[in-house]
């Protein structure tokens, strides 16, 4: 049982890290894709270059935990979302070679462009619509997906992805305005207003949408009121990221809107815990066997993982502070 | 459930996996021969040493960044095309692939960065030291694959619990003999994808009359651990070919194009066989020499195919001449290695031009091995996906329609293609500019996560000159 629990919070954090950290480097990209200037450009690379790898890193983390650890979730989640993941899977790839080939490219760079910006943007709504798809629950028989090519496709799922759009690029924005300086660092600062009020309607109309369409998540909110501390805690967030862009403090967006993250992220697990596919699989019915949880425990989870922890740790602190605009590759 | 979509699947596998090999093969080789040249500059302090270790550090760069990218995307297609797979056994195959992960990021976070760019930031012993430690992690993520593999050859230290494959005895997995027997043969198999690169590089140079000393030093290490590889690595495939034989019977019977049983057995040197028939034609056989391979006697009785029901028979084709090609690439190594090698001590082959044409033009004899081996072994598997327990066709996601299989088929075809291009030229432009570079302090903007910008950086100053328009 405490093996279990120690499983769900690794795949928890490694997803959780994931969404922070490639969130931001995916929004870049998605921005990346609004403006037109040669040297803005250059300077949105340069604030993600260092970094966004070592972020992506989290999804094969994540990935191969969920196989190893809740083989039943992994097995149903990756052949449902076969043609979606298919798309995130080469948008991610496209994009992570545009990072080495745009800079030594001239005359075909725009198809690095588009691949950069059109790979995060794809990435990332279909990350969204996956986690739609599962809150507006897959058609699932027997605890079996029975949904066909396109049985997760609903207009939640589209609205789940579109959110995840705006998320990703509000993060992404406030990543810019901490590390950019100038023009990149001013056009961030118009977005965040805009990006942030439509993330923050995108967030009620889930949770309301969720609420009414499950009657035992409404169930719980109302058994356990002090659970509002999540919401709550998103909403005090929002009002000092409003107070700090209206400041110009570079540092402090940043860590408020992932503040937001983590409270929508803490009000989603809290909302279907302990399902891991929304009323038909609980983290119990998906662990893998004890043998396989405690073998997993010994080596991976209590020595690699903590190192991986404490390598992205010292991997963003080498490379904090604002980057140099004048002397980057990219 | 949908043959054409069954089909197109173990296509898509079978070519993702094989272009993923690829990189693997040669980094998990060139890694060790990094750390041998930077012990062997420690211990000498010879330049020409550190020149060579900076140049394939490069190489090395490239291969390893293209390896994780074709990697992420097999993390996920065991789940998206072989979900019943996942399902059934994730309780042991995705334990094991999980630490192949974990390993593969606990060594690219740490020591390769150094690696990279730690040269002038470190100590020397610990850089040394770091370079040792590549070459551990890339062997032991190669271990975490070959026990994987293993499991699923010769599934042992397990129990069925509602269909479900449940581990009870890890040792026993992992110390399975055949793990033993195979782990080694695929990573001699990639020591020896390193040496023939590094010796075909080198004879590549003298023929072109540049480089000459560093030449040299890359054509005979090459060479000479090619020499004493190769036998070794004939040995350990005869022991592989006890495991099958003892193992997985059909499986051998397949390689050995034998139908019917025979007592001696005969070994099938060359044929074209015949599943329709059951039979071979334009045999070439050497009487008793089967019974000798396959159980060290003069008299032993071998099985042929037809003693397994025909649903449970592997292909014949493939495996057949995949073993032959792989055995034949073998032999013109050996072959190589030994003369080439030979001529080296006798000082005389800088001078005989068309041995260094061999060498040079030899260097995909390894891929070729390693590749068709592992043809050999994962069709000569089949039908079954866990040997004897789950069938391929079983194993795969229940209502995958042929329509998205041909859709992910083809998006990974272009992608790769288009990846694989590019890589293909930024190692062949490295290669072109030699090691004669000046051994720079490594760019401030690269990091140790992307092992490629090492190479932009090197390549800059040479594209601009190339195209003076830029």
């Amino acid at each position: 049982m405490i093996v279990i629990t120690f499983w769900v919070f690794v795949l928890a954090i490694s997803i959780l890290l994931y969404v922070l950290l490639d969130g931001f480097d995916l929004g870049v990209g998605i921005l990346f894709g609004l403006t037109r200037a040669e040297g803005d450009r250059r300077a949105m690379m340069s604030a993600i270059a260092p970094v966004w790898d070592g972020n992506e890193t989290w999804l094969v983390v994540a990935g191969v935990v969920l196989w190893g650890a809740f083989p039943v979730v992994y097995a149903t989640l990756l052949s449902a979302f076969y043609l979606p993941l298919l798309v995130m899977l080469a948008g991610l790839i496209l994009r992570g070679v545009a990072f080495e080939f745009r800079a030594r490219a001239e005359r075909t760079r725009w198809i690095w462009d588009a691949a950069f910006s059109g790979g995060s943007l794809a990435a990332t709504f279909i990350q969204g619509m996956t986690v739609g798809a599962l809150v507006d629950g897959l058609p699932l028989v027997n605890g079996r997906y029975a949904g066909g090519d396109f049985g997760w496709l609903s207009p939640f799922a589209v609205l789940c992805g579109v959110g995840l759009c705006l998320g990703y690029s509000l993060l992404g924005a406030c990543w810019l305005v901490r590390k950019c300086e100038g023009d990149v660092r001013d056009t961030a600062y118009r977005q965040i207003p805009s990006l942030s009020v439509a993330l923050l309607v995108f967030l009620v109309i889930v949770f309301v949408y969720a609420l009414g369409k499950n009657l035992p998540v409404m169930g719980r909110w109302l058994e356990r009121p002090y659970l509002l501390v999540f919401p709550v805690i998103g909403i005090a967030a929002a009002i000092k990221l409003a107070h700090s862009v209206r400041r110009r403090q570079d540092g402090v967006p940043f860590h408020m809107v992932a503040i937001i993250f983590i409270a929508a992220y803490g009000t989603l697990a809290i909302s279907f815990w302990p399902y891991m596919i929304p009323f038909a699989i609980t983290v119990y019915d998906a662990a893998a066997p004890h043998s396989s949880l405690a073998f997993m425990f010994w080596g991976e989870g209590l020595f690699v993982f903590p190192l991986l922890l404490i390598y992205t740790a010292i991997n963003l602190s080498v490379f904090r502070g604002k980057v140099d605009s004048t002397s980057q590759h990219y | 459930m949908d043959l054409t979509a069954l089909l197109l699947s173990r296509l898509q596998f079978a070519f993702t996996i094989s272009f993923h090999i690829i990189f693997p093969s040669f980094s998990i080789g060139l890694a060790v021969w990094l750390a041998f040249l930077e012990s062997l500059y420690v211990a000498t302090g010879r330049p020409a040493y550190r020149q060579v270790f900076e140049f394939w550090l490069k190489i090395f760069g490239v291969a390893f960044g293209l390896g994780v990218v074709s990697g992420i995307v097999m993390a996920f297609q065991f789940g998206t095309n072989w979900s019943e797979f996942s399902r059934l056994s994730g309780s042991i195959n995705g334990v094991l692939l999980s630490y192949e992960a974990f390993v593969a990021f606990a060594l690219e976070a740490s020591f390769f960065g150094v690696l990279l760019f730690g040269r002038s930031r470190v100590p020397a012993w610990f850089y040394l030291f770091s370079s040792w430690m590549v070459a551990l992690g890339t062997s032991l993520s190669a271990f975490w694959i070959m026990v994987n593999n293993s499991w699923m050859q010769v599934p042992v230290g397990y129990v069925v619990e509602n269909g479900v494959f449940v581990p009870n005895d890890w040792a026993a997995i992992i110390f399975s003999p055949v793990v033993w027997v195979r782990f080694p043969h695929m990573l001699l198999a990639s020591f020896l994808t390193g040496a023939f690169c590094v010796a075909a590089t080198g004879a590549w140079y003298l023929l072109r009359g540049e480089f000459a000393a560093e030449a040299r030093i890359m054509l005979r290490m090459g060479l000479f651990l090619a020499a004493v590889l190769v036998p070794i690595q004939i040995f350990f495939g005869h022991l592989t070919g006890d495991y099958v034989h003892d193992d997985q019977p059909a499986k051998f019977a397949a390689i050995e194009g034998r139908w019917h049983d025979e007592q001696p057995a005969g070994e099938v040197l060359i044929a074209i066989p015949d599943p329709a028939t059951g039979s071979n034609s334009y045999e070439v056989k050497i009487p008793v020499l089967g019974s000798l391979i396959g159980s060290m006697s003069f008299t032993s009785k071998e099985v042929g195919l037809v003693d397994f029901p025909p649903r449970d028979r592997p292909p014949v084709f493939i495996p057949f001449f995949t073993f032959r090609i792989m055995v034949g690439c073998g032999l013109a190594m050996l072959l190589l290695a030994w003369y080439g090698s030979y001529l080296s001590v006798k000082e005389r082959i800088g001078d005989t031009r068309w041995m260094l044409w061999a060498i040079f033009l030899g260097f995909p004899l390894p891929w070729i091995a390693i590749l068709t081996g592992w043809y050999t072994a994962e069709v000569g598997r089949q039908p079954w996906a866990v040997y004897g327990l789950l069938r391929t066709a079983d194993a795969m996601t229940p209502f995958l329609t042929a329509r998205a299989v041909t859709t992910s088929l083809v998006v990974f075809c272009a992608v790769y293609s288009f990846i694989f291009a590019f890589g293909v030229i930024y190692i062949y432009r490295l290669l072109q500019e030699g090691p004669s570079g000046d051994l720079a302090l490594p760019p401030v903007a690269a990091t140790p996560n992307r092992p490629m910008s090492v190479v932009k950086a090197s390549l800059e100053p040479k594209a601009r000159h190339a195209s003076p328009g830029e």
